[in-house]
């Protein structure tokens, strides 16, 4: 993954949550209290300006920049947990202008683990964990078995929508979801929902 | 949606400025978005910062002044404020002797809290967290984020806020907050739930007969639905709610407040107060200071907190204080 891939798979992901604003904002009504659609719109149209008016020279460069911009602009819990992420992810990549696939799958578990480390979930409590976790194990098992970027995109990308439509029976013990508890079983997590979103805009920048 | 504004995109900055104009006596930083008390920092003193999502007001930006808190950090409605926002805030206010964050029990606040904090103290200030968590509704367990903080916050930072007036050290200051949020109980009624700007229709459906048991002040769903039930029964079990989570025995003094959410009319919240009386005067719990008002409310939510803090003599002596701000204001 070189400078310009990446900046096309966070214009892609940009692109997938401003889209999706209303569908995230009436997951999120559902069960936590409906900004979820709107910070992340907020925080991704800053994102994209960001990729505009930035010239990066390292790809792990991208990373830390988009993830000090979703702190700085979301808010919420979503915030920091995907602000985070993308800082761990950016900070775990070799310096240069790309980073091969051991260095990606290196980079995707520290951001895994950015994430459980701040937010204190761990899989099956109804959170952005249940499709980022899988998506990960998905991308690093793909490398493992010889595929290249886009089979393990494509592979993370499944798993990442297999676990985000697996929270709808599972009931929520973190976030502001969890206040509902059995009442949040039967709805889609709007975290996990936009996770898919981020790994689906990857695999669509790099199918063949 | 029937509101007063212009882009539902501009709601927070626009009552900031807002704000600004109607106290002169406060600093507004429209650009790094945070209230201050126009002398703060002062040399010497502890200082306080709240923040959290908008549409609670008063809190946090009406209470901020002398004798509580020295900055607040107001995040877009409903929705936390994010870590350079309290750094800036911390900063500004800082006078040598600490900060002390008083924070709402919510999963996003706990966390941009945290981390502005930690880019506090890489600046060399002392930062100490009050975290309040007082709203009994829905149970602590260690599935849970624990329990929301609510009505006892406005506690925490009057008399937190006193003490540090009068020159009490980071760690007195902290600790008196988190005395009085462990000394706290709150639970609300939701009648009906509120929009916010920028989704444009009501947070969620509540038929016109049914009333939200346990409401959070986002609109969270509680402990149950119910049917409307006369104002004394409502009362007499959110006193149970109350009293079961931090039992009070005979003989005990409470500060009690009864705390409108946004849209239920005073007439209704001294009605309230009414039942809430008779009821703690048949237990003999002594009611020694009391506050009914619109202070930590749900944008335009109908409902209702009520919250009961058992006090100590200092924390009486402390709530007694002086305090000049926006939203709360005697002694003066």
């Amino acid at each position: 993954m070189d400078v310009a891939l990446a900046t096309a798979w966070l214009r892609a992901a940009a692109g997938a949550v401003i889209a999706d604003t209303d569908e995230l904002t009436k997951l999120d009504a559902a069960i936590g209290d409906g900004d979820h659609g709107v910070n992340m719109r907020r925080g991704f149209t800053a994102v994209a300006a960001v990729l505009d008016d930035t010239a990066f020279t390292g790809v792990g460069e991208v990373f830390v920049k988009v993830g000090g911009t979703l702190i700085a602009k979301v808010g919420g819990a979503s915030g920091p947990l995907y602000g985070s992420a993308f800082r761990a992810f950016g900070k775990a990549l070799p310096p240069g202008e790309s980073a091969g696939l051991g260095d990606l799958v290196a980079a995707l578990r520290a951001a895994l683990e950015a994430v459980t480390r701040l937010g204190g979930a761990t899989p099956g409590d109804k959170t952005l964990v249940d499709a980022f976790g899988p998506a990960v194990t998905a991308f690093e098992e793909a490398v493992i078995g010889g595929a290249g970027l886009p089979e393990a995109a494509a592979g993370a990308a499944r798993a990442a929508g297999d676990g985000a439509r697996a929270t709808t029976a599972l009931t929520a013990r973190k976030g502001r979801a969890s206040y509902l508890g059995e009442r949040s079983a039967g709805h889609q997590d709007p975290g996990a929902t936009s996770t898919w979103l981020i790994f689906q805009a990857l695999a669509d920048v790099t199918a063949p | 949606m029937k509101k007063f504004v212009n882009d539902p995109a501009d709601v927070v900055a626009e009552a900031l400025a807002g704000l600004a104009a109607a106290h002169p006596e406060l600093r507004v930083d429209a650009v790094e978005q945070y209230v201050a008390r126009a002398d703060a920092p002062r040399p010497g003193k502890v200082a306080l910062v709240s923040g959290g999502g908008s549409g609670h007001e008063p809190l946090h930006g009406g209470f901020v002044g002398a004798g509580m808190l020295d900055a607040a950090c107001p995040g877009e409605v409903f929705t936390s404020p994010v870590p350079d926002q309290i750094v800036a805030a911390t900063k500004a206010v800082d006078g040598g002797a600490g900060v002390v964050h008083v924070v709402k029990n919510y999963t996003g606040d706990v966390m941009n809290f945290r981390m502005a904090a930690e880019l506090a103290a890489d600046d060399g200030i002392t930062v100490e967290t009050v975290l309040v968590d007082d709203d009994v509704a829905v149970e602590d367990s260690t599935w849970t984020a624990g329990r929301r903080g609510t009505g006892a916050t406005l506690l925490v930072e009057k008399i937190a806020g006193a003490l540090a007036e009068e020159g009490g050290k980071l760690a007195e200051v902290a600790a008196i907050g988190r005395e009085v949020n462990a000394a706290s109980a709150s639970f609300a009624y939701a009648l009906t739930a509120s929009t916010t700007p920028a989704a444009g229709r009501p947070g969620f459906d509540l038929p016109d007969d049914e009333i939200e048991a346990g409401v959070g002040i986002h609109g969270e769903p509680g402990r149950r639905r119910e049917k409307i039930r006369p104002a004394k029964e409502l009362v007499r079990s959110a006193l149970d709610a109350i009293l079961e989570a931090k039992p009070t025995a005979a003989g005990e003094q409470v500060i009690v407040l009864v705390n409108g959410l946004g849209a239920t009319p005073l007439i209704e919240l001294y009605l309230v107060y009414g039942e809430v009386a008779t009821v703690l005067a048949e237990r003999g719990i002594e009611i020694s200071r009391r506050l009914v008002g619109n202070y930590v409310t749900s944008l335009d939510m109908a409902g209702l907190s009520i919250t009961l803090t058992r006090v100590t003599a200092e924390m009486l002596r402390l709530w007694d204080a002086p305090v000049n701000t926006p939203g709360l204001r005697w002694g003066v």
